[in-house]
């Protein structure tokens, strides 16, 4: 940390003993408040970029929704042709391919939370925003929370208290002696593991992806440095500033796609955990 | 503009796996505005849509097939008709056909008994004219022979029985030069 600089701070030239690469670290993650509100006394709002973001995703998605199918015609035009092609990839390769018939009750809480991850991972790279909100662990964590108590209350509802916990513990057409084994197994993995992973997963993947093309923008602009110098060391310079650029459009285009991904895969978990909550068979 | 770029140092000691209340209370509130804004607003409409779109689809489908049968049953119906129809005139016209020999035969059967009774009748007359003729003529001739001969022997013959039998020869040498003629 002895050597760690603000990337806003960084006049020196390369060679100085005074300027190392500043790495990127953990930091751009930690942002300034804007404004600070206290809410009854029980706790600070802070208003930093991310926050704004996050409000920012929600007002478009639900401005979007409601435009888009506001008055909704037989054969679909312009913005509605859009979203409802969005609207049934969530209804029927997440809900109705986990749940059938059944998956068409969640859908309007899966294409709520496949639209709002997406727009949170999206923001990572709109101009401007480039942040991806869900590499706030808090944003993860609420919704995997949010997810945990939906599916632990429909198993409860559907299987009963005692029931559902019954079949978390034993899972039924297990030979008895490997209970002992499973039991803690599954326990657990129902109970923690499902939730806390769904939050890592999705905070891991957009803090990795974030902090990929940070770095490689800020080599991208840190290897010019090189180019104070002559000869060889200047071509280095340019050659690697260039193939850092190159590299981070390249991640940018990646991120694209794992931003989609990590948003299905966090909405299809969803849709199964609520599926093994309806129905006790394993 | 300095909150667009990331505030680094200022709270670096801070853990990225501790989220801030304020932030979950943030994402807890967009969340349920998304639900609410999708699940009362928006999701409704366009499932009543697309409900109805599968409907007309199904219903445009049904109509056309219903259609379909009706217009088949309606051919067939035709058909049926139509080959009635030829099975009828076929029948009729071998009713009349049938009809039309039997008059045919009937008119002759009934001209061939006409033609026998009349050729029956004028044969009848005939006869009996000729047999009235022949007698007639016998009488005369038998007269006519007496009163000659009476004339060329000089006597009457008329109640000889000799001169009965010769004028009897005499008729009967006519008739038979007569039929040879």
């Amino acid at each position: 940390m002895a050597n760690f600089i603000s990337l806003s701070e960084v006049t020196c030239k390369f060679g100085d003993l005074e300027c190392p690469f500043p790495a990127p670290g953990a930091g751009i993650f930690e942002w300034k408040p804007l404004a600070s509100f206290n809410l009854f006394g029980f706790t600070s709002i802070e208003v930093t970029k991310p926050v704004i973001l996050a409000m920012l995703c929600t007002v478009i998605v639900s401005v979007v929704f409601i435009a888009a199918f506001a008055k909704p015609k037989l054969v679909p035009t312009g913005l509605q042709n859009v979203v409802e092609v969005g609207y049934l990839f969530v209804r029927d390769n997440i809900a109705r391919e986990i749940m059938g018939k059944d998956g068409d009750r969640f859908v309007p809480l899966l294409t709520s939370l496949f639209f709002f991850v997406w727009s949170m991972n999206v923001m990572a790279i709109i101009p401007g925003a480039q942040f991806p909100v869900s590499s706030r662990f808090a944003f993860p964590v609420v919704l995997a929370l949010i997810v945990w108590v939906v599916y632990m209350y429909l198993g409860m509802k559907n299987q009963g208290v005692v029931g559902y916990f019954k079949n978390i513990a034993f899972p039924p057409g297990m030979p008895i002696g490997i209970y002992p084994l499973l039991t803690p197994i599954e326990l657990l993995s129902t109970l923690i593991i499902r939730p806390v992973t769904l939050a890592i997963r999705l905070f891991a993947n957009m803090f990795a992806g974030h902090l990929l093309i940070t770095v490689f923008t800020v080599s991208a602009w840190y290897l010019l440095n090189l180019t104070n110098f002559v000869g060889f060391v200047s071509v280095i310079g340019y050659l690697g500033s260039v193939v850092s650029f190159i590299v981070t459009i390249v991640l940018t285009g990646f991120e694209m796609f794992i931003q989609a991904l990590q948003a299905f895969i966090f909405t299809l978990l969803t849709a199964v955990f609520i599926s093994s909550s309806l129905h006790a068979e394993h | 503009m300095n909150w667009i770029l990331a505030a680094e140092g200022a709270e670096s000691g801070s853990n990225v796996l501790l989220p801030p209340t304020y932030e979950l209370i943030i994402g807890t509130i967009a969340f349920f505005v998304i639900f609410f804004a999708l699940s009362k607003f928006a999701l409704p409409n366009i499932k009543k849509t697309l409900e109805a779109r599968t409907e007309s689809i199904e219903g445009g489908i049904a109509k056309a097939e219903k259609l379909q049968q009706e217009a088949s049953i309606t051919l067939a119906q035709y058909r049926q008709q139509l080959s009635d129809a030829r099975s009828e005139a076929a029948k009729i016209r071998t009713a009349a056909e049938s009809e039309r020999t039997n008059l045919i035969s009937e008119a002759r059967n009934e001209a061939q008994v006409v033609a026998q009774t009349v050729t029956q009748q004028a044969n009848a007359q005939i006869e009996a004219e000729k047999s009235k003729a022949v007698n007639e003529l016998r009488l005369d001739v038998s007269k006519l022979a007496i009163d000659l001969a009476s004339k060329i022997v000089g006597a009457s013959l008329q109640d000889d029985a000799r001169a009965k039998a010769v004028i009897d020869q005499f008729i009967k040498d006519l008739e038979s030069a007569g039929g040879k003629r």
